[in-house]
């Protein structure tokens, strides 16, 4: 398992530079806001929470078609559907080393993005906490889509429609968090608490239906 | 044969779509008239009742809007357990059932969220709000598209089924979070009040054509979704003959 986790981590950043895309994408999407909204700092300060974490969750979704396409495509999906070792557990491990590779970066990076969006120190500390809590839970969902898209021809843009609607439980409660640790009265710790019960919760069901997934895809 | 055998086995009698399609034509003429009949008591008492106190005559939205609600719900529930009958038993029917139940429930959503919009346009001022009801019911029309969008997809049914099945039940946890939404965040739009544990907060006066209509509405969509399974089977048998047509003339050649 360790190997596996190694190898698609290893791949993910050597071929293709997934995650420097990753972290590219984000920079975009979050640069381009000042340019829509306008460079009021009073204003960016205040949506820059929910400006860093969308741009997370956009750039989580760009990579995540990859996530078993390659498998497919090379035959190494067919030798992980008949080992020994539970076909969950593989993904599970398949999308920690995702997340490794295209989240983590991401989670590193916002604090910078922070800077720019004006945030003050708390906010940008929630934001990458809320980021770091929450991200897994985007991956997790983002596998099921992931598994479902190999049966199509050109899946990737589906798999944003049908992911992003999932998603929006971890947006809300990623977003609210932070905000609560910086603007208050509302307290910080239960919508933290919500955001790490949905990515144990996701952490289950999720490589649970991309198993299941794959598995009917295959045959 | 105990009692439980005996239900299972007539269940998946139904399996055989013949048996299947010749229950439909004669279930469906009744079920339409049943719906017909519902419609129209429900629709006399929802025109014939006096307007709300507080809301006036635009209370009678209420009576279209809130079946809508709640068969978009129902809805996506019967599409879960289709999808439970498809990965679980693999029975034949339930990938058809909720194939055309699919439509079915955008439909419904699309109906509740419009009605929403032109009532809440004279009682709260607004077309739209971002309030936790509101949006909970966006993103399950949402997910109604993106699974038609799914499982068009893909040519080849049974494959499109099973890979529909597990979105299906993914999305399923959307469900609670809607029916849960006013009484966990309290913004606009209003708590329930006609589901609850304490009885019907609701007078008689309304409660009594609203559930007339809902009942007419839920023949409706059984209606519907008979019909649309009865398509789903033919339109199937269709494309199986011409494969079979072009394969004995590509024998011929």
């Amino acid at each position: 398992m360790t190997a596996l986790f190694l190898r698609d981590l290893r791949l993910s950043i050597r071929a293709g530079g997934g995650a420097l895309i990753g972290i590219l994408f984000f920079l975009t999407v979050v640069a381009v806001i000042p340019f829509g909204v306008g460079p009021d700092l009073a204003l960016l300060s205040r949506i820059g929470p929910a400006i860093v974490w969308i741009g997370a969750l956009l750039a989580a979704l760009l990579g995540l078609d990859r996530l078993f396409q390659a498998e497919r495509d090379d035959g190494s999906l067919d030798l992980m559907l008949m080992q020994e070792t539970p076909l969950v557990l593989t993904v599970f491990i398949k999308c920690a080393a995702h997340w490794t590779a295209t989240s983590l970066p991401l989670v590193i990076a916002s604090p910078l993005l922070g800077l720019f969006m004006n945030m003050n120190e708390t906010a940008i500390g929630a934001t990458m906490l809320t980021l770091f809590v929450g991200s897994p839970a985007i991956t997790f969902i983002g596998a099921v889509g992931a598994a479902v898209a190999i049966a199509l021809p050109r899946g990737g843009l589906l798999v944003s429609v049908l992911i992003l609607p999932l998603t929006i439980p971890v947006l809300i409660f990623g977003v609210s968090a932070s905000y609560a640790a910086v603007v208050g009265p509302a307290p910080f710790l239960p919508p933290f608490l919500i955001l790490i019960a949905l990515t144990l919760f996701f952490a289950v069901i999720g490589p649970a239906a991309a198993a299941l997934a794959l598995r009917n895809t295959a045959d | 044969m105990s009692e439980t055998s005996l239900a299972i086995s007539k269940f998946s009698d139904l399996a055989n779509p013949t048996r299947f399609l010749a229950l439909a034509s004669r279930i469906i003429p009744w079920l339409a008239g049943i719906t017909a009949l519902c419609f129209i008591i429900g629709l006399y008492l929802s025109f014939s009742t006096e307007g709300d106190y507080q809301q006036g005559e635009t209370v009678r939205i209420m009576y279209v809007h809130v079946p809508a609600a709640w068969l978009s719900m129902m809805c996506y529930t019967i599409m879960s357990i289709s999808a439970i009958g498809t990965l679980v038993w693999r029975h034949p029917l339930a990938d058809v059932s909720a194939k055309a139940a699919a439509p079915l429930g955008a439909a419904f959503t699309l109906l509740a969220l419009v009605t929403g919009s032109l009532w809440g346009k004279p009682m709260w001022g607004t077309w739209w709000v971002w309030d936790a009801r509101l949006t909970s019911v966006f993103i399950l029309f949402l997910m109604y598209l993106g699974l038609i969008a799914l499982n068009r997809a893909m040519d080849e049914p049974s494959k499109a089924a099973r890979v529909t099945a597990i979105l299906i039940l993914v999305g399923f946890v959307n469900i609670p979070i809607i029916k849960f939404s006013v009484d966990w965040w309290n913004t606009l739009h209003q708590s329930a009040s006609v589901l609850r544990l304490d009885g019907p907060a609701i007078d008689p006066e309304f409660l009594h054509p609203l559930l007339i209509m809902a009942i007419a509405f839920t023949l409706l969509f059984f209606t519907l979704h008979l019909m649309a399974m009865r398509n789903e089977i033919w339109r199937r048998r269709i494309a199986s003959q011409r494969r079979m047509a072009a394969r004995m003339a590509s024998r011929e050649e």
